[in-house]
């Protein structure tokens, strides 16, 4: 990219975070899934992802800084000026849809030129940023085609380069590679991250997919039933989850959850009684125990395990096997744990040891953290 | 709070768009049946001298003394009742055929859908020269067979003219049925008839089972789509009998014609207009009863 | 033993594929035969001379041709007039029904309209409505706005009668345009009158074209309407001029002329019909399934 791609569009000149969402809601409408009380703020250079399940709000929440949803609620600002109530046209973002949107009428270089047309920006102009952002998506073979002779990968970079082009205050991406295969997706996936790091303007991104957003982010904001569940970079989300939602969603094979008795003191897990951390002490009678499957590993010779169970499923991840452990005991569990190949299961009952530093403790009742690391 | 201006704008926007369209329907639809409830309720003949005076239901009283009245909507009945079904079933049959796969199947479809797109006006002509007592290509069929020893008059004769509209109106609807039979049938999965035969089932018990239910919701369609035409039915037998012989094939629809345009009895003709209208309603509201629960068969089935 | 079993069901089966391989072609040509037989029947007798016309038994393979018949329509009938009336008349109703149908069946699939469901029931139940119904309120108005012998007393009946469907069609088919198109628009920076000419029209023009067609075809063949609204020879469409050809007595009809003019009536509709056959199963499948 050329020096003058670097430069921001409109002259800051306050500190203001390049988007901020203040307090936004959205009530239920047939089509729209409602958002409740977000808040977010996304500086320039920082890539934030919109996590979670469908029907979680996260394309409401970019349906709405683009301008296409109105918030009931609460207000949009972008590099510190109040937008909510401009339509999108007027709002200087670009976003590549989840189909990518490409007008099927126009040719490659129309559908790439469209926006900067519409904003009256002189042809020459126009003519340069194309070229720049063709050179550096290598997109020139295809300038002169309509997008149905693209394949799928050529259109998710048209659509890209659409928004490039633009040079947007936020670049809006929703779903962008749902539509592209398994394998293209890892490819494009590793594009997108040198791409848009390389763009001073901060990127919004909504997915449903686990290992983009951790891949791919800066910051990740998981969301569930319209609430925000937690904001953190791809690390802490991973090793701090904030409550047992997150913990569930994000990471593969799912973190197995035991609910626990407890006396306030100490719980008691399979046959054994345990001390509780001190921090998560509670008067409640049931906790919550997190831990994800490659935290549970094979007790050594001599060790006295946490569980011992007897395998009812084994299967091969490549990597690992993954074993099902049904754990017998007053309040029978069950125990996924990841397992060396190396490994040969018998009949025998398997012991397992929980790795003491990865436990996550969680209240029962409202699925919140209770531990601090 | 704040409303949402997006859906305030798009619905300004749109009632905008809707409204041209809704005021010509309006126009076009609503007024001339609101228009004739109105007047049912007058008299307005060369009686009065034309000029409309208040008689309540006089009119409909008139009409359940109406002779003629009672005739065309027997008529009608037969002509609707006879048509519909022969259609259906050659439909039916149409589509299925075309539901095959053979070599210059697209021009055979478009000759299948060629009696629909011809005016039924002039179709009624070319019937009329075929069904001729004199010249016509039926009595020369009949004869060359030996069938016949002498022409038939077809359309001078009461229950054969009823016969002759039903058959030209048979072939000019045909087509229609077969097209909306035809998507039906293509939009049934080849996998639940694969999976049918590996259950052991016949062509025919899969036809039964498989084909009819899920044609249903198309087969009612069409159905009532044709009951409505086939009521109102005008131009064809307008043109191929007028109503003749003596009556035998005038239709509701010819008779509130020539009420109004023959008889200037607008009041009256107004009445006859309401009543046809009303069953009409009646039929489609029963139809549409039977739509929902098809459909919702069928879409169970799936 | 184990050959006995085979070969009576070889046999079984290769009687049952004769015979069954019979059936489609004899349906097809018997499909072919019932749907063509009256139209080249009269296509024949248009072009047969009176005598061969009025002979007993009937001419089937006439020696001689001509085509007076058509010469008559034109010298003692303004046909050129009818036909023209036609087009003009089912032209400008199709492009009304078109110019008001499309934006009102984009509101009704994509804008959050009240009322939205009692619009569409109301455009459904009044495909229904068979024109009588219609003819004697209209000619009120007729009568009122003294339309008589005025083409608009057609075009904008035959717009109403085609609007249902144009609706029910094109917003089947705006359903199924994808949203983010129009929402890329939006962020590109089109208003909502720049999307829909920029972005919608271009994308809707096949359907437009579909729709057209069937419109086109039932204004054509209207006749009530025009038989009543219509009394000045010159102003006739086809159908009801052709239905009042006669001769000079009624015992004089004329065959020829008849049968010419009915191959000129229907002529512009086969046509429409061989080249837009897939448009017009189409437009009547979603008109009347999806609705």
């Amino acid at each position: 990219m050329t020096q003058t791609d670097l430069k921001p569009t409109q002259a800051h000149t306050t500190n203001a975070p390049a988007l901020e969402v203040r307090s936004l809601n959205k009530t239920f409408a047939p089509t729209v899934v409602p958002v409740k009380n977000l808040n977010l703020t996304v500086e320039r250079g920082e890539f934030l992802t919109l996590l979670g399940p469908s029907g979680c709000g996260k394309s409401t929440v970019l349906r709405m800084i683009a301008g296409l949803e109105h918030p009931t609620k609460g207000q949009v600002l972008i590099d510190g000026e109040d937008v909510t109530r401009l339509s999108p046209s007027d709002r200087n973002i670009a976003m590549v849809f989840q189909s990518y949107a490409l007008y099927p009428h126009m040719t490659v270089h129309d559908n790439i030129a469209s926006g900067l047309k519409l904003r009256r920006i002189p042809k020459g102009d126009i003519e340069d940023r194309i070229r720049d952002v063709v050179d550096f998506l290598g997109l020139h073979e295809l300038l002169n085609r309509k997008p149905g002779q693209l394949s799928g990968g050529q259109r998710q970079r048209v659509a890209v380069a659409r928004t490039l082009v633009r040079r947007p205050s936020v670049f809006l991406l929703d779903e962008p590679l749902s539509n592209l295969d398994a394998l293209l997706r890892e490819n494009v996936r590793a594009e997108l991250k040198q791409l848009f790091e390389s763009q001073q303007a901060p990127v919004v991104y909504v997915t449903h997919d686990q290992v983009e957003a951790m891949t791919l982010s800066s910051k990740v904001a998981v969301l569930n039933e319209g609430y925000l569940q937690q904001l953190d970079t791809p690390e802490r989300i991973y090793t701090h989850p904030a409550n047992r939602f997150v913990a569930g969603f994000v990471g593969s094979p799912q973190m197995n959850f035991l609910t626990l008795p407890c006396d306030g003191q100490s719980v008691t897990l399979g046959n054994r009684r345990a001390p509780l951390p001190t921090e998560v002490r509670t008067d409640a009678k049931e906790i919550t125990l997190g831990i994800r499957p490659e935290h549970v590993r094979l007790a050594r010779e001599g060790e006295s395990p946490t569980v011992e169970g007897t395998v009812s499923l084994v299967e091969h991840l490549g990597m690992h096997k993954l074993y099902t452990v049904q754990v017998p005991g007053k309040m029978p569990m069950t125990v996924r744990s990841l397992i060396p190949l190396s490994h040969t299961h018998s009949d025998r009952p398997i012991k397992l040891v929980f790795s003491g530093n990865a436990i996550h403790w969680f209240d029962a009742e409202t699925g919140d953290r209770l531990n601090q690391d | 709070m704040t409303k949402d201006i997006i859906v305030q704008r798009e619905r300004r926007v749109g009632w905008l768009l809707v409204l041209p369209a809704l005021l010509l329907l309006l126009g076009v639809f609503a007024y001339p049946i609101g228009q004739a409830f109105w007047q049912s309720l007058f008299n307005q003949n060369l009686g009065t001298q034309l000029t409309s005076e208040f008689t309540g239901l006089s009119n409909y009283a008139r009409m359940t003394q109406d002779g003629r009245f009672w005739q065309t909507m027997w008529n009608t009945s037969v002509f609707t009742f006879f048509s519909v079904f022969f259609e259906f079933l050659l439909g039916l049959g149409v589509a299925l055929v075309l539901n095959q796969s053979f070599r210059g199947r697209g021009i055979v479809r478009t000759v299948a859908i060629l009696p629909w797109a011809l005016p039924t006006a002039l179709i009624a002509l070319a019937w009329t020269w075929i069904f001729n007592d004199q010249y016509g290509i039926v009595n020369d069929i009949l004869l060359r067979l030996g069938l016949i020893q002498t022409g038939i008059n077809w359309l001078g004769n009461p229950t054969l003219a009823m016969g002759a509209v039903i058959f030209a109106d048979v072939w000019k609807t045909t087509p229609f049925i077969s097209i909306l039979l035809l998507a039906g049938l293509q939009s049934i999965s080849e996998d639940l008839y694969e999976a049918h035969r590996i259950d052991g089932a016949s062509p025919w018990q899969s036809f039964r089972q498989i084909t009819l239910p899920l044609l249903m919701p198309q087969i009612v369609i069409a159905l009532l789509f044709r009951f409505a035409q086939a009521f109102g039915i005008f131009d064809l037998i307008a043109v191929m009998t007028g109503g003749g012989p003596g009556g035998a094939t005038e239709t509701v629809s010819l008779y509130i014609y020539s009420t109004v345009m023959r008889y200037l009895d607008f009041g009256y003709g107004a009445a006859l207009v309401v009543v046809t209208f009303v069953l009409l309603i009646l039929v489609v509201a029963i139809a549409a009863f039977f739509l929902n629960r098809s459909r919702a068969k069928a879409r169970g089935v799936n | 033993m184990t050959t006995f079993p085979e070969s009576v069901s070889k046999s079984q089966r290769s009687s049952g594929i004769n015979w069954r391989s019979l059936i489609l072609p004899i349906a097809v040509i018997l499909v072919v035969l019932f749907c063509l037989a009256p139209v080249l029947w009269q296509l024949l007798t248009s072009v047969k001379v009176n005598q061969d016309i009025s002979a007993v038994p009937s001419v089937y393979f006439p020696r001689r041709f001509t085509l007076e018949h058509y010469q008559q329509l034109f010298a003692r009938r303004p046909f050129w007039n009818y036909l023209l009336n036609s087009f003009f008349v089912a032209a400008a109703s199709t492009l009304l029904a078109l110019g008001l149908g499309a934006p009102a069946a984009y509101a009704l699939a994509r804008l959050r309209l009240q009322g939205e469901r009692v619009i569409l029931a109301g455009v459904l139940i009044v495909t229904l409505f068979p024109p009588i119904l219609l003819f004697l309120g209209l000619l009120r108005v007729v009568q009122v706005l003294s339309l008589g012998d005025n083409y608009l007393a057609l075009v904008l009946p035959y717009a109403a009668i085609n609007l249902p469907l144009t609706i029910l069609v094109m917003r089947s088919f705006f359903e199924q345009l994808p949203r983010d198109l129009e929402d890329s628009a939006k962020v590109d920076g089109y208003n909502t009158v720049g999307t829909l000419l920029n972005i919608v029209l271009p994308l809707t023009l096949p359907a437009l074209a579909t729709t057209g067609i069937l419109a086109f075809i039932t204004a054509w063949n209207e006749f009530i309407f025009a038989l009543t609204f219509i009394t000045r020879e010159s102003m006739k469409t086809v159908p009801v001029a052709a239905s009042q050809l006669g001769g000079a007595s009624i015992f004089e009809i004329p065959y020829g002329p008849i049968a010419a003019a009915t191959v000129l009536g229907t002529l512009p509709l086969v046509l429409l019909v061989l080249f837009f056959q897939r448009q017009i199963i189409q437009g009547l499948t979603s008109g009347a399934v999806k609705g």
